[in-house]
């Protein structure tokens, strides 16, 4: 009997659902490693070989490899080692393969600079380089988000060229130019001197926001509705970023931001994969000691008595909407009144979206939907901007209005799980 | 690394006295602080010729190669670790001479 067991128990290692699941496994271990290691391997080669191309490069060949490895030779035990190991060694190829001019020099850099894995804290400091040289405002903003979510978040040039809705060879040109420009016109690889700190960290923060915005309301049909993996990398940098300035206002206000919108993440995607409003969460599972944390650099913030900038403002709107344990509490005109203070600073157009949203609840969908349509001309393009007129004309009994802008929202939305709810609501309108 | 940063204008000769003194000034520190190479003021546009000789027939013509509203009116060459501090040296002598600046790196030789 348990001859046979043991003969069975092999067998089953070598079916195909045992193999699947081994599969499986692996390509879990690939992505939990891409997530963690990406941006840390990235880094530590870019401060090796100073070139940010042949580091990214390296760094995507070494997970091709193990997506196509580990599966058949079991995932390593120290998969960041493995990795780091992996993109090294193809790093030196290149550079050998290419024969440059400087090889020797480079050659002999890698002979002597064969540090292991780095301590946790050098590890922290390589990132923060490598997010201000992806920041470096020599570079085109565009750019500077581009450059950032490729070699800090990860992300393919498809899924950037899709969050910006650019075509992939225009996303591809620009990340080669940018990479090109830093080695060039030698675009240190370092934290900035601190006189030009200030100037420095605010471009850092457009981005930082732009990647926690990507994360939490993921593009792609391929990817998860929140990528988590995004949001807490923006979280973590701006944490990063924070302890370095601990002063900065606006550091402070697009942390306290981050923190209470992802308090929010596990209400925010209905078991059926569906985007849930914020008027329709279950406020019980917010995370409260993120909204505690949140709440406290707001009062912060408001106690330091400075003309907010618009991170704080936001900030602090999240933090009404937090304050509130059922909907109905919402104030309302609190909210209306922090967006006005913050048209005032910023004067987008999709600022002036989120304000008709509050002036729907204080003045009723007609005054709200007057206010979104004066935005046509600038938003057509945009999702939101349909998702908000549908529910409006919705609100005000227009069927066939609401559903065309239904129709619309659907077409541009990029998010699995908002594709799902504006579906739902568009097929139960009569 | 060297860097060239060439001083952008619209109109010809328009250096102010005051600009001048500025622009000494500016100049005494970058060669105090080791990053000085080369510098000169260009005279005008108009003052240009175009040489070409790609077949052994030299021909000349007269005016610069493109008409454009602005062009270079002076440049500095300096020699700088990096483009942080290539940067703060141009955003000082654009203030100086009171023009626009364009940082370009040479290619580098190494």
């Amino acid at each position: 009997m348990s001859d046979s067991r043991t003969t069975m128990g092999r067998d089953d290692d070598d079916s195909p659902a045992a193999m699947s699941l081994v599969q499986d496994d692996s390509r879990t271990a690939v992505s939990r490693a891409h997530r963690e290691e990406w941006a840390r391997i990235v880094a530590s080669l870019t401060r090796r070989y100073g070139d940010l191309d042949i580091a990214e490069e390296a760094a995507a060949e070494a997970f091709a490899i193990a997506v196509e490895k580990w599966p058949e030779d079991g995932v390593p035990p120290n998969p960041g080692a493995w990795l780091t190991t992996t993109a090294n060694r193809k790093a030196i190829d290149r550079i050998r393969r290419e024969g440059k001019r400087d090889d020797k020099h480079k050659e002999a850099r890698m002979l002597h600079d064969d540090t292991p894995l780095e301590p946790l804290g050098a590890i922290e400091d390589e990132r923060l380089r490598l997010i201000f040289t992806c920041c470096h405002p020599a570079l085109a903003p565009e750019t500077r988000v581009a450059l950032t979510l490729r070699m800090v978040g990860g992300l393919t040039v498809p899924e950037i060229a899709r969050a910006f809705l650019v075509r992939e060879t225009a996303m591809e040109q620009r990340i080669t130019r940018a990479k090109a420009k830093i080695k060039a016109a030698r675009i240190p690889y370092r934290v900035p001197a601190a006189e030009d700190l200030p100037v420095r960290v605010a471009g850092v923060l457009a981005v930082l926001f732009l990647i926690f915005n990507e994360g939490y309301l993921a593009t792609g049909p391929a990817t998860d509705p929140v990528r988590r993996d995004l949001t807490a990398e923006a979280i973590r940098l701006a944490r990063l970023i924070r302890a370095l300035l601990p002063g900065d206002g606006e550091v402070a206000g697009l942390l306290a931001l981050m923190l209470l919108t992802e308090a929010r993440h596990a209400a925010r995607v209905s078991a059926t994969g569906e985007l849930v409003t914020l008027d329709r969460q279950d406020r019980g599972s917010w995370d409260r000691t993120l909204i505690a944390e949140g709440h406290a650099l707001v009062r912060e913030r408001l106690a330091a008595g400075e003309a907010p900038g618009r991170y704080q403002i936001l900030a602090a709107i999240n933090a009404v909407h937090t304050d509130a344990r059922d909907v109905r509490d919402t104030d309302w005109s609190q909210v209306v009144a922090l967006y006005d203070q913050l048209v005032r600073v910023d004067p987008s157009p999709i600022v002036a979206l989120n304000r008709a949203v509050a002036v729907a609840e204080m003045d009723g969908p007609e005054v709200a939907l007057a206010a979104v349509d004066r935005l046509a001309d600038r938003l057509s393009a945009y999702h939101a901007f349909h998702a908000t007129r549908a529910d409006l004309l919705r609100r005000l009994g227009r069927s066939a209005d609401s559903r065309a802008a239904y129709d619309q929202a659907i077409e541009l939305a990029g998010n699995t799980a908002e594709i799902a709810y504006l579906t739902r609501r568009r097929d139960e309108l009569g | 690394m060297q860097y060239l940063v060439s001083v952008i204008d619209d109109k010809s000769n328009s250096g102010t006295e005051e600009e001048m003194v500025a622009i000494d000034a500016f100049n005494a520190g970058v060669q105090a602080a080791g990053h000085w190479v080369f510098a000169g003021g260009l005279a005008s546009p108009s003052t240009a010729t175009v040489i070409d000789n790609r077949d052994g027939q030299a021909l000349f013509t007269d005016g610069p190669f493109v008409e454009t509203k602005e062009y270079m009116a002076g440049f500095w060459v300096f020699e700088a670790p990096d483009l942080d501090v290539a940067l703060r040296l141009a955003a000082d002598g654009s203030r100086a001479c009171n023009r626009r600046v364009e940082v370009r790196p040479f290619l580098d030789p190494a």
